[in-house]
């Protein structure tokens, strides 16, 4: 059993058991409520850059399994737990979480107070945070850490470096990549719709050039600050299809049509937040992941009108254009991980194209 | 939405008395319940056969119906109070079949209620059999094939088409009660043909079986703008097969991916859309753990014994929130009650795991069949929270006070492997502990995966816990060790056992390298939002989220789980007291670990710690918050019996003091305080030895009552009447209960048991009332029929007893409670039976009828004021010009090969009560709500022991004029006949197998048993076949001819009794 040091930007250390690879990175570290989908979570490349520690005490029960990744290649810097589970019982499963990570450069430490530090997250909003081994120089870590940078770059990192076909005969939807879940894929194949998912940084002409009937923006890390060329993108597409923003995606379409991001204290990162939705006055429940949201004062011009709002903090969770055939939301209604009550987000997708999209070729 | 306003008046159904299936937690719900209404300013009336309760209190509705819970009083009440609407889901399975029953009988259109929360279509979607198949069909959802039947013969045929193993659930039952598995025709015919009769509507449903899958529970609520949630899911350790009420239960689920929690939360969350519920629900799936398929298993559409696990689980308030949404709220109107800062309409995520397990009655049962499956067998349970799920479990272990303090029991380690194994196969109640012995001894967890489907990361759990006991040892007083047994949730107790130490030591040990439990919050969210809720569990970790206050403190020890001499009636004055305490102004801290009751509601006390009633977990919490003491008196034996040990760590206890509790129960002392106290008791002596015991039993002659010292709930407790079964018993009791202490020989004397409550303030004496009881002395207080005021006790006694009470409480310095059972002979001499320095099971019933607010004004004594502080200045409080009548409620159908016959041996589950102007009526009441049915004509099956004979010949006759028909086996009958009774013969069982006595129960033609026990044991088979057959067949049975004179008395008053001229004497 190998010990380990968590070091928070705040000067705290915590020492716990080491797991998974030893690939230390520097990260923000943010608390995730969700009590199932770690495999989800860890592969989520929206978290790129951070360091999750999930509230959920115990990790790792069900081993990792083929199916339940949302990317190739994880991109989290660091994973907390309070326990990771050696001996995972799961019919699907067919590797340990630690070896998993261990396999993808992931460090992880376990026997953390994860109460704590997420106590403290919430009163002093997420911090830089790093692992260490045992025997590090702390002071010099925290130094570190009080003048490190986060990445900036996690989009260009992330997204595809090639545009790849997913063909289908259903309505032709172009996917702008900033770190897309696969659930998101998932989803659209699921609706017929034949894909074409491209890198962040394509033209808006190169779009159009595919004649395609909807534009899907992913989720993906960071703000919309970090991929000015893709806000310029939506910009250029926004009269011409129909466009379904979610996570960064939804932030990208919202500052497209001239809205302002702002950051959270310690965002929403959970499976289950309550959102009211107001067109239909009910509330729904889906997975959430995102430490910024569009500010509420920024909205007033932009043509975009609150659809839907998280039901405890008011914080604006989906949106939709008055006139322009736009949808965005902030959550994820691919319900992977998480609940699955928003899913009609897409059937509204396929909808809006069904309506203004072109014929079938 | 805003609550509704068409509606002022709201009938809320409580669920009755205890039994098994049907505990404490409808208690938690109901007082929510009506608390919830009241604050949205409803006109609340509830009604409840159970005394024992803290919703029956008359402050928690506007007005409190004690009455029994059937059609012809619900609707009484109904004709009186005109309510507006009507409420059951809160009140359990007895709940929801009243209002039914109202709705059938046309009552509720005639006088307009509306039913709130569960509709009646919703309720009979869920509950009956096909139709809830037709919805889940309609809906897309999986249920396994089945077939309801109404005969024997549907079943057979459905088995020929669908193969074995099945399962037979009856329509309608608590508890899954007369449901089971048959593995072939014999069984099928067996289980069926019971669970036909037992069902209220005469139907079963025969299904295929899936046992071995995994089963999952999800708690989820709907509003009626169709706002729905999952508030929790459980998973069972045991899987399908075994009663989730007897199953090990974790929270959440621990071996499901997102993928399988997303399938099966969709699936419950589009249950209870489909039935419209406004309210909560529970919905039981069961899951192959080889694939995603997976089958709906039941649908309870109110809330439930899981329900009141989830809520204490995540600190969401299902019940409360149930009553809310009854009324029209929606849940995202609602604030959190925890959190405060959030919405009500969330799904709660927990940062702890959190294990329950059932709480069985086997310790008083030894010959009962131990054997766990469909039918529910535990009277409670017990949770604990950690955060890790071997601290939990381990934590939970010791919560159960069954003398075991690790995953260990000594018994079942000292079986060879292959008895080891083949208890395995039995599944029984102990399977836990012989899981841990195998795989102590290196099995395999595959093998036992094999036999008992339990998930292998369960085992592997286990697993763990074993391997590192064995690191443990190997280390002893090691500090890197012992840090990380703690973190596991190993006790104290466990460790300086193995380590060879005083748990003092080690105890010393850890506080010299700061070894302690920190306090976390269950605040719903884990940590997300703030959060001010004062219910804690302990963990060892780093930060300690418990705050102290500067404010004076008092700790309240809790009961723990209900069990069998201990039930609700102990949490009822714990939550008094702490109320007491709150409203004088300190600061009352609860330490309980019993989810189904109101005093582990974290709103009811000042702060609430969720943890184990052992020394070690409530030192912990004394060394915490540092209180001006401890009380115990309220918290029954449990907590009494955690005195000793926090008096020897310096631990103030507040009331009667640890030396005049011992007093009171160390025989020698307590008998040398009588003596000087100038108050008879019956003769007796301890013994040791069987020579010893027949000396002592020749000196002061037989029948005597023999029993252990030290025990709870007349546990063990038998009347001799021969030196014979004196052998007997003390060949037997001897071994299995108490290895050093000794059987205690009392002279039995025969006469008339009286009972009272007191509260004595050190000085003074109050006695609320004196209670008598119907059966003589040998049947167990808790057993018998308790009657208000006394019926047929004179004032002489009376005042003997008034004197007596006061000479005990002053010379004892009893500051609180107590309670003594006394003895009447013929001669009027009156004896002391037993003190108790503490709350009684009749306090809350007394408490109730004389309008004494006992707890209260105990704590206050307790406190330091005198009785004529608060205004209570006589001895003893005048006497109600109503009777009231406390009958006790049994669980004898659930329990298969559990003798029924009363005796010393406390049997009973819970108790009814029944009021009126007669003693006649008030009897009809109890016996009604206790479940007794009381026709005015009818047949009585009469098996007498022959010493019984000529004082059962009276009863008979009384019967016979009252028009009932009586059928008596050869020897009763033919006594009865040379009397000049007509009698039927009712035939032996060895002398024809089929139409037999037996035969005569199970058809149904005979409304009532009388059976009484010959004095030499060894012959009884018969009768306890009978006493069996008559359980499991809903037919009462009279162990007691006194029970069966009372049963007379109200037969008589309700019929005219003809007898012809010729008869007439004089």
């Amino acid at each position: 059993m190998k010990e380990r040091l968590l070091v928070l930007e705040d000067g705290s250390v915590y020492k716990g058991i080491a797991f998974g690879s030893d690939r230390y990175r520097i990260g923000e570290l943010i608390f995730q409520t969700g009590m199932s989908g770690y495999q989800e979570i860890i592969s989520d490349l929206s978290y790129y850059g951070q360091i999750v520690m999930m509230t959920y005490p115990a990790i790792g029960g069900c081993g990792i399994n083929r199916d339940d990744f949302e990317s190739m290649d994880p991109q989290i810097f660091g994973f907390v737990v309070k326990e990771f589970c050696e001996y995972p019982s799961n019919f699907r499963s067919h590797m340990t979480l630690s070896a998993f990570m261990e396999q993808k450069g992931i460090p992880g430490i376990a026997d953390i107070d994860t109460r704590e530090i997420t106590r403290k997250l919430r009163e002093n909003g997420t911090m830089k945070a790093v692992m260490a081994d045992i025997d590090a120089d702390v002071e010099h870590l925290i130094k570190q850490l009080k003048e490190a940078k986060l990445p900036e770059d996690g989009v260009q990192k992330v997204s595809t470096q090639k545009p790849y076909p997913i063909p289908s005969r259903g309505r032709k939807v172009v996917m702008i990549d900033l770190g897309t879940k696969f659930g998101l894929i998932r989803e659209l194949n699921k609706r017929g719709c034949d894909l074409v998912v491209m890198p962040y940084d394509t033209t808006a002409k190169e779009i159009l050039s595919l004649s395609c009937d909807g534009v899907v923006v992913s989720n993906g890390p960071g703000t919309p600050d970090q991929i000015t060329e893709t806000v310029e993108t939506i910009r250029a597409l926004m009269d011409h299809v129909v466009i379904l923003g979610c996570g960064l995606g939804h932030q990208v379409v919202a500052k497209a049509c001239g809205a302002d991001i702002e950051k959270m204290k310690f965002g929403h990162h959970g499976n289950s937040t309550p959102i009211r939705s107001l067109e239909k006055n009910k509330v729904e429940f889906a997975a959430t992941n995102h430490t910024y949201a569009v500010k509420e004062e920024s909205l007033s011009g932009t043509g975009l009108k609150v659809t839907h709002r998280a039901l405890n903090d008011d914080v604006i969770e989906g949106l939709r254009h008055e006139t322009k055939k736009i949808i965005s939301v902030e959550f994820n209604p691919e319900a992977a991980c998480g609940a699955d009550d928003m899913m009609y987000i897409f059937d509204e997708f396929i909808e809006m194209m069904d309506k203004g999209g072109k014929q079938h070729a | 939405m805003p609550k509704r306003t068409d509606i002022q008046k709201i009938m809320v159904i409580g669920s009755g008395p205890i039994v098994i299936g049907q505990a404490a937690e409808f208690d938690y719900a109901g007082t929510q319940a009506c608390t919830s209404l009241r604050e949205e300013g409803y006109e609340v009336i509830l009604i409840n056969s159970n005394p024992a309760t803290i919703m029956t209190d008359s402050v928690i509705a506007d007005r409190v119906y004690i009455e029994p819970l059937t059609l012809e009083f619900a609707s009484r009440i109904i004709y009186k109070e005109r309510p507006d609407a009507i409420l059951g889901s809160l009140g359990g399975q007895t709940g929801l079949n009243l209002v039914v029953e109202l709705a059938n009988s046309g009552i509720l259109d005639e006088y307009h209620v509306e039913v709130l929360g569960t509709a009646l279509d919703a309720i009979e979607k869920a509950e009956d059999r096909d139709k809830f198949r037709e919805l889940m069909y309609e809906i897309n959802e999986p249920v396994p094939e089945s077939v309801i039947v109404h005969t024997i013969e549907e079943a057979i045929a459905f088995a020929q088409s669908n193969g074995y193993p099945l399962v037979v659930r009856p329509a309608f039952t608590l508890g899954g009660t007369g449901g089971g598995f048959a593995n072939n025709e014999d069984e099928l015919r067996m289980i069926c043909d019971n669970g036909l009769k037992i069902s209220p509507v005469h139907q079963c449903l025969i299904e295929q079986s899936i046992a071995g899958y995994k089963e999952i529970e999800y708690e989820v609520m709907r509003d009626n703008s169709d706002n729905a949630i999952v508030v929790c899911n459980m998973e069972n350790v045991d899987p399908v097969g075994i009663h989730t009420g007897d199953s090990i239960v974790v929270a959440p689920t621990q071996t499901l991916t997102d993928r399988e929690c997303g399938i099966m939360r969709a699936s419950a969350l589009k249950i209870i859309r489909a039935l419209k519920i406004c309210g909560g629900c529970n919905i039981q799936l069961a899951l192959d753990p080889q694939s995603f398929h997976y089958y709906v298993i039941e649908v309870n559409p109110r809330v439930s014994r899981s329900s009141a696990l989830a809520s204490k689980a995540t600190g969401y308030p299902i019940a409360k929130l149930a009553a809310k949404v009854a009324v029209g709220l929606t849940l995202d109107e609602i604030i959190n009650p925890v959190t405060k800062t959030s919405y009500a309409c969330a799904e709660p995520t927990i940062d702890y795991v959190v294990a329950k397990l059932p709480r069985f009655p086997f310790d008083k049962f030894p010959k009962a069949d131990r054997s766990l499956g469909t039918q529910m067998k535990a009277t409670g349970e017990v949770m604990s929270i950690g955060r890790t799920f071997d601290e939990a479990i381990l934590k939970a272990i010791r919560s159960l006070e069954m003398k075991i303090d690790h995953l260990e029991k000594a018994d079942i380690e000292a079986l060879s492997d292959e008895a080891l194994w083949a208890k395995l196969e039995k599944q029984d109640d102990e399977r836990l502990y012989v899981i841990c012995a195998l795989l102590r001894r290196n099995a395999d967890p595959n093998r036992i995966h094999d036999i008992t489907q339990m998930d292998l990361y369960f085992l592997q759990r286990f697993n763990n816990i074993v391997a590192f006991e064995k690191e443990c040892k190997a280390h002893p007083k090691d500090v890197t060790h012992l840090i990380k047994a703690k973190k596991m949730g190993f006790s104290d107790a466990y460790l300086s056992r193995v380590w060879n130490m005083q748990e003092q030591e080690l105890f010393d040990l850890r506080k010299k390298h700061n070894i302690l439990p920190v306090y976390k919050m269950v605040d719903t969210c884990a940590g997300e939002y703030v959060s001010n809720t004062p219910y804690l569990y302990s963990t060892y970790e780093q930060e300690n989220e418990s705050v102290r206050s500067d404010r004076k403190k008092i700790i309240v020890l809790g009961s723990g789980p209900i069990r069998i001499g201990q039930g609700v009636e102990f949490d009822y004055a714990t939550v008094h007291c702490v109320k007491t305490l709150h409203e004088c102004g300190y600061e009352a801290i609860v330490i309980n670990n019993n989810p189904e009751t109101v005093s582990t509601d974290y709103s009811i006390s000042d702060k609430l710690y969720f943890e184990p009633l052992t020394l070690e977990d409530v030192m912990h919490v004394i060394e915490w918050e540092q209180p001006l003491g401890v009380i115990v008196q309220f918290g029954g034996q449990t907590a009494i019996n955690l005195a000793d040990g926090l008096v020897k760590r310096g631990v103030q206890i507040l009331g009667t003091s640890l030396e005049d509790i011992d007093r009171a129960e160390d025989r020698h002392a307590f008998e040398a305080m009588l003596k000087q106290l100038e108050i008879p008791q019956p003769l007796g002596e301890t013994a040791f030895e069987i020579e010893e015991a027949l000396q002592i039993a020749k000196r002061i002659g037989y029948p005597v009552l023999v029993r252990p010292s030290y025990v709870l709930g007349g546990r063990a407790m038998e009347i001799v009447h021969n030196d014979d079964d004196l052998c007997i018993y003390m060949a037997t009791a001897v071994q299995e209960i108490s290895h050093d202490a000794p059987i205690l020989v009392d002279k039995y004397i025969v006469g008339k048991e009286v009972e009272i409550d007191a509260i004595c303030d050190g000085e003074n004496v109050l006695i609320p009332g004196i209670m008598e009881h119907i059966e003589r002395a040998g049947v167990h207080s808790g057993d018998s029929i308790s009657v208000y005021p006394a019926p047929t006790i004179s004032k002489k006694i009376k005042e003997t007893i008034i004197e007596y009470t006061k000479r005990i409480g002053k010379g004892f310095h009893f500051k609180g409670l107590f309670n003594i059972q006394f003895i009447v002979d013929k001669d009027e001499q009156v004896y002391v039976l037993e003190v108790n320095p503490r709350s009684s099971r009749t306090v809350p019933f007394l408490s109730k009828i004389t309008n004494v607010p006992m707890s209260y004004v105990a704590t206050r004594c307790v406190l330091g004021e005198t009785l004529e502080d608060q205004g209570y200045k006589e001895i003893i409080h005048p006497e109600t010009k109503r009777t009231f009548v406390k009958a006790p409620v049994f669980s004898f159908a659930k329990l298969r090969s559990v003798d029924t016959t009363l005796g010393p041996e406390m049997k009973s589950t819970g108790e009814a009560l029944g009021q009126d102007v007669t003693l006649e009526k008030a009897l009809y009441k109890a016996l009604l709500a206790s479940g007794v049915k009381v026709p005015d004509r009818g047949n009585v099956l009469m098996t007498i022991a022959d010493e019984d004979k000529e004082e059962a010949l009276d009863i008979a006759k009384r019967f016979y004029n009252c028009g009932y028909g009586i059928y008596a086996t050869s020897g009763t009958a033919k006594y009865l006949k040379t009397h000049g009774i007509e009698v039927h013969d009712a035939i032996k069982i060895n002398e024809n197998a089929d139409k037999n006595v037996l035969h005569l129960i199970r058809m149904g033609r005979v409304n009532l048993v009388i059976n009484t026990m010959s004095q030499n044991k060894s012959v009884s088979k018969d009768g306890f076949l009978i006493r069996r057959t008559a359980a499991e067949n809903n037919i009462s049975c009279f162990t007691s001819l006194d029970t069966a004179k009372a049963m007379i008395r109200v037969v008589e008053s309700l019929s005219f009794t003809t007898i012809s001229m010729n008869e007439l004497e004089g």
